[in-house]
């Protein structure tokens, strides 16, 4: 038996024992997410299973001045769901009905611990989807969804996370009853919901979601263009763009990660290419054929060296399974790898891709990239080895500087991973003192005494001031002395 | 001009709590409560900042004319993909984002928040702050400059704001069918669960116009499909609808803005309706007792806002929930400390 707990008792005056874990050899799978270099046993784990538990964990945790976590799937990448080794972590793991699907209106309302592709297999019958794909859609949640604001490989066309989510409920960490949003659209007053989207669980916990379903395009087709040089493929984007054409997936890799992705999945790249290029266009078969013709002609003026159009759908699938298998294949070539999630202006591309490259000598690790080219999220992949704690500290350094790289150039430090506990120090170069400081009042509008994920996503000022100094004295002026308005 | 000015200018204002209002070209004081404070005239502080029409984005500074900016993104074959109203000729960048209205192409490209990239701001302390940016994909920090949208000025001072564009239409093409109300929402709704190009719709008084802009065989393709009759694009029906310059407007009445589920039956309340966005969006010229008209709408799961009114007294934005407003006043106290940015605008609390 673990040690006598105060909380664990009056959790278990209205939850089952199930419910409950505080042994170790429970509390364990939850002691970290997606991002696993950060770990930590939760004192509790509650698996509530209906709204009224939910809003009793909340008051019982908040009347004992007890942190919550709060968790979906635990696919997420920047550590936002990371236990409290002093607080409860909230399961939102039982939540896993899909309560209404309304073909008409074209909207479902699912609960939280919903995994994303369900959502799109129950609309299907319809002729509906959801529209976000995040490349962990088989097992992440929506909760976790609107907790990252999660993207995927279609959101220049179809949006975020944020673009596709109508209204919502939940509670506060009070376990005050809290409903934003809605289906009819433009809620009165401040848009809280683009507030909460994206929050990372730091502001409320969701119960109920309802999410906008769109018409499945009739169909769909890639062009695989292979260039010889990163910088003209990056210039072929903005070509297709200034065209007119907003394609529905537009991606990027380079040679290292196409290399990487052929031995694990055979999606029958060209291994000979500095980058390949997947540009998706779907719609009716006339809009599609229009599309790929136009883009055909595009690309081949901007110096496309081989190209390959996908005559049906196992085709089509095919050439995406190496782009959505990247992740795992480069997993396959190296002991470790440190996913970076930075988001640029299209156009420094060439500038940032050879920032990379300079890194990768001077830190000596490799480096694949892969690319979210239509809009300007990258995934730069760094490979290394965690048994080295050397090469897991330059790791660390490497990822610091592209991501600062990033701000620099007129990006941000993460496009759809989120913040969590991965990029905490990185805000202090993003934001200034005054800006991080607002970010703290709108989590207090919320939660006043900081209850809910504490020490996610926003940096205390006290934390940006002992991360400055350590930059300095590692010799690298970060730019915190500019103002960046 | 210089930024400055307007932080200086901020700055005296909260340090005697008084009030400021903030004003672009004024052609939407008509919108929302009590116009109060001294006028603090956006107009001077204008100019398109940075366009890069491959990145498909816009940063334009508040005093920038809306319509200025407009024929720059038609120039290059973009546009605003939310269709912003005017509500006329002065109509300025900052004070079409604080106002946070989209117009017909909502239901199908999105509502004007959904384009916000991100904004430079300056809030009650005179600082100027910066939120999001120039990229599509940003999720550090909260997503402040989203909720600046629609905020009618209340949190802060927009001075600039960097938006996602859109390429403009290859074609477009309007058809007219001759349909009761039920049936039109019945069709609206069933088209928008079809991979149909429709990107606007209104019904008023029998008659449904629907748009749809796409490819040529994409436009051509849904024509033939949707029926009705072609109407004339150039008689500007779009834009009268946007605009309100249409006959149905015009009228003492109150005019209310009812939001509801789109699927939501006719109705039932005395006076004219004109409904959009697939049945999202009815308005209502109407003399009814606004109570009555914000308990159907709140049984439609929307809200009823009155939009236009020489009698505001019955407050121009549903009411909060204790909770929320309690949110609300903590937000607005974040921003705006002295409580000086378009006091009573948009709730007497805030």
């Amino acid at each position: 038996m673990g040690k006598a707990l105060p909380v664990v008792d009056a959790l278990l005056e209205f939850l089952p024992r199930r419910a409950v874990l505080h042994e170790e050899e429970d509390t364990r799978p939850y002691e970290c997410d997606g991002l696993t270099a950060y770990r930590q046993l939760p004192m509790v784990v509650a698996l509530p299973e209906t709204e009224e538990q939910v809003q009793r964990v909340l008051k019982t945790c908040s009347s004992m001045k007890i942190p919550v976590v709060p968790r979906g799937a635990g696919t997420g990448l920047s550590g936002g769901a990371l236990p409290p080794g002093d607080g409860v972590l909230l399961s939102m793991a039982k939540f896993m009905r899909v309560l209404r699907i309304d073909p008409l209106a074209r909207v479902a309302v699912v609960q939280p611990g919903v995994r994303n592709a369900v959502v799109s297999e129950l609309a299907a019958p319809f002729g509906l989807y959801y529209a976000p794909d995040p490349s962990s859609q088989i097992a992440c949640t929506i909760g976790g969804n609107v907790a990252e604001n999660s993207g995927g490989v279609h959101c220049l066309k179809y949006g975020l996370t944020l673009h596709n989510v109508l209204g919502m409920r939940g509670f506060t960490i009070d376990g005050e009853p809290l409903a934003i949003g809605g289906e009819a659209p433009d809620a009165p007053g401040y848009d809280l919901l683009a507030l909460a989207v994206g929050s990372e669980g730091m502001l409320m916990v969701v119960t109920e979601v309802a999410l906008k379903l769109l018409p499945k395009p009739q169909c769909a087709r890639v062009i695989m263009a292979s260039f010889d040089d990163v910088e003209k493929a990056g210039a072929a984007v903005a070509d297709v763009i200034a065209a007119g054409i907003v394609p529905a997936g537009l991606e990027m890799m380079d040679r290292p990660a196409t290399h990487a992705v052929e031995q694990f999945v055979s999606a029958g790249y060209d291994l000979e290419a500095a980058a390949i290029l997947l540009c998706e266009s779907d719609g009716t078969p006339e809009e599609v054929d229009d599309e790929i013709a136009r883009m055909k002609t595009l690309l081949a003026r901007a110096g496309a060296t081989r190209m390959t159009v996908s005559r049906d759908e196992a085709e089509r699938l095919r050439f995406w399974s190496g782009r959505k298998a990247a992740f795992p294949a480069v997993g396959r070539i190296s002991p470790d790898y440190y996913c970076m999630d930075g988001t640029i202006p299209r156009k420094r591309l060439g500038e940032v891709l050879r920032f990379i490259a300079a890194m990768e000598k001077k830190y000596g690790l490799r480096c694949p990239n892969v690319f979210h080219a239509g809009d300007g999220n990258l995934h730069p992949l760094i490979l290394f080895d965690a048994n080295s704690a050397d090469e897991l500290h330059r790791t660390e350094l490497f990822a610091a500087e592209v991501l600062e790289k990033c701000v620099e150039v007129g990006g941000t430090i993460t496009g759809e991973h989120g913040v969590g506990v991965e990029k905490i120090n990185q805000m202090c170069v993003q934001f200034r003192a005054q800006e991080l400081e607002l970010f703290g009042a709108v989590k207090r509008a919320f939660d006043p005494r900081g209850l809910l994920n504490p020490g996610k996503a926003v940096p205390t000022l006290a934390r940006c001031a002992e991360y400055g100094r350590m930059r300095v004295h590692g010799g690298q002026l970060p730019h915190r002395e500019l103002p960046r308005f | 001009m210089n930024l400055s000015e307007f932080q200086d200018r901020i700055r005296a204002a909260a340090a005697r709590s008084q009030g400021l209002r903030l004003r672009g070209g004024g052609s939407k004081d008509f919108y929302g409560n009590a116009l109060r404070g001294e006028i603090l005239d956006t107009r001077a502080y204008a100019g398109i900042a940075a366009y890069e029409p491959t990145e498909l984005v816009v940063t334009a500074r508040c005093g920038t004319a809306l319509a200025e900016l407009e024929r720059t993104l038609e120039a290059n074959q973009q546009c605003l993909p939310f269709e912003p109203p005017h509500f006329g000729p002065h109509a300025t960048v900052g004070g079409c984002v604080a106002a946070g209205l989209s117009g017909p192409r909502r239901s199908s490209a999105g509502a004007l928040r959904d384009f916000v990239l991100g904004v430079k701001l300056v809030d009650g302390r005179g600082e100027a702050l910066s939120f999001g940016g120039q990229v599509m994909k940003n999720v550090a920090g909260y997503d402040v400059s989203r909720l600046l949208a629609g905020s009618l000025g209340t949190l802060g001072l927009i001075a600039e704001v960097s938006l996602k564009l859109a390429p403009r239409p290859q074609a477009e093409s309007t058809l007219r069918l001759e349909v009761p109300q039920g049936r039109a929402l019945e069709l609206m709704n069933r088209w928008a669960g079809q991979p149909l190009p429709v990107t606007a719709s209104a019904w008023h008084d029998g008659e449904l116009t629907v748009r749809l802009s796409g490819s040529e065989a994409g436009v051509r393709a849904a024509a033939a499909k949707i029926g009705g009759s072609a109407l004339d694009e150039k008689a500007g029906f779009w834009m009268r609808v946007r605009e309100h310059t249409d006959d149905f407007f015009a009228g003492p009445e109150p005019l209310w803005r009812l939001s509801v589920a789109s699927s939501s039956p006719p109705i039932d309340l005395q006076g004219r309706q004109l409904i959009e966005w697939g049945g999202a969006l009815r308005w209502l010229k109407s003399a009814e007792n606004p109570k009555a008209i914000r308990d159907t709408a709140r049984r439609l799961k929307g809200h009823a806002t009155l939009f236009r009114a020489a009698d505001k007294s019955p407050g121009c934005f549903a009411p909060l929930e204790p909770l929320l407003m309690r949110v609300h006043r903590e937000l607005k106290s974040a921003f705006d400390p002295a409580g000086i940015f378009n006091p009573g605008r948009l709730y007497a609390e805030l």
